[in-house]
């Protein structure tokens, strides 16, 4: 069949038309997520706030490890949470019960958030109220090991989860995903003494097979909260995350 | 699924460029698609024959350049192929590897038709002796 207009006459082909030119791009194929990403960036940056993008399947705990977080860092540091959801406002309603400024994006179909939706979110959900500025915001992404790997959203850092009721073989399986962390969390690990099948050295040496040295935490954040490595790396990339800005307006200050 | 939302990223873009350029339609657009870049090759096409209807480009044709995954190791700076959830120094067996291709999601080309006004006479000409334009180039 001829590719261009459909016609079934053997070895039927159109020339080339002879005003057909080819233009060289070679650019980034998402550069329209990506220039919305770092929009996204530059307005988190601005107003001093650290992004974390939170990925796992469904169910690996991503709820309760903000719940836990944010009862455990009290007054210390403020969060917010941005939800991504197919349908439902219920993990928004359910954080805001516990006190969480929480904002929920439902993407009908869609299986992640991409950089224009945080846009849009941005819009409704101010990154201060009377409350105060927001220190670290969460996004909540979609539940799903694939898809949300593939769009930057203008986040600062990208942490995976993997809960022990999952395979310990899943960083094989999710490369993508699994590379794209700057942290990975082994969540539910109370469970550990029940599983017979989750080795958490398996889990390490799957993701070393990726050529990444990505640090690994283990946490429990269910009844007998035990989140102390997940809230010590937490404020340790938040101190660091204020130094650039804090030196910033050191100097702004010496100038004036 | 997200191969659908990727070719309406690219499709903006294709469309963007022929409007640009004054083009009338769309023929191949070429992409290059690394193993560790997140999309399937074979979704991205069944995709593009949906996503293509519009202006422009309902009848482009997609071709895509799928590259492999390739590691240089830190410790004994040898370079090879890998597959994608095992990416290790075939010479050393060490981890600590840098990836030099495989995370590519890149739109190379886009031929256009019908641009009025492209004589190569009346484009500015580079030093290789390439009519070029802005950021894109005639080749």
């Amino acid at each position: 069949m001829c590719e261009t207009c459909g016609c079934s006459i053997p070895g039927h082909e159109h020339p080339e038309p002879a005003d057909t030119h080819t233009v060289e791009v070679l650019k980034g194929l998402m550069s329209s997520n990506d220039h919305a990403a770092a929009h996204n960036r530059e307005h988190f940056d601005r107003s001093g706030v650290l992004v974390v993008n939170l990925m796992s399947s469904p169910g690996a705990g991503k709820t309760r490890l903000l719940e836990q977080t944010a009862a455990t860092l009290g007054e210390q540091l403020s969060i917010a949470v941005i939800e991504g959801d197919l349908e439902t406002e219920n993990d928004a309603e359910r954080l805001r019960r516990g006190g969480i400024r929480a904002h929920q994006i439902t993407t009908g179909s869609a299986c992640h958030l991409d950089a224009h939706l945080i846009h849009q979110a941005l819009h409704e959900f101010p990154l201060a109220d009377e409350r105060g500025p927001v220190d670290i915001l969460f996004i909540e992404n979609v539940g799903n090991l694939v898809c949300p790997a593939a769009f930057d959203l203008g986040q600062h850092l990208n942490v995976v989860l993997l809960s022990t009721t999952e395979g310990d073989d899943k960083p094989a399986k999710y490369p993508v995903m699994f590379r794209a962390a700057d942290l990975v969390m082994i969540s539910k690990c109370d469970l550990l003494p029940l599983l017979d099948d989750f080795s958490v050295d398996r889990a390490r040496s799957s993701l070393e097979g990726l050529g990444r040295q990505t640090p690994i935490i283990q946490t429990a954040a269910g009844r007998q909260s035990d989140i102390g490595a997940w809230i010590e790396w937490l404020k340790a990339r938040r101190a660091e995350h204020r130094l650039p800005r804090v030196e910033e307006e050191e100097k702004a200050t010496q100038i004036a | 699924m997200h191969e659908m939302a990727v070719c309406n990223e690219l499709l903006d873009q294709v469309r963007a460029s022929a409007l640009q350029h004054g083009a009338r339609s769309v023929g191949t657009i070429t992409v290059r698609v690394g193993a560790l870049s997140g999309v399937e090759p074979d979704l991205l096409e069944r995709a593009f024959t949906i996503a293509r209807a519009g202006d422009y480009t309902e009848n482009a044709r997609l071709l895509v350049e799928t590259i492999n995954v390739r590691v240089r190791c830190r410790r004994c700076g040898n370079e090879n192929e890998a597959a994608a959830n095992r990416l290790l120094c075939k010479a050393c067996g060490g981890y600590a590897v840098d990836l030099v291709g495989g995370d590519e999601l890149l739109l190379a080309s886009i031929e256009l038709h019908g641009i009025p006004d492209a004589e190569p006479s009346k484009q500015g000409r580079n030093e290789q002796g390439q009519i070029s334009e802005g950021e894109d180039s005639y080749v």
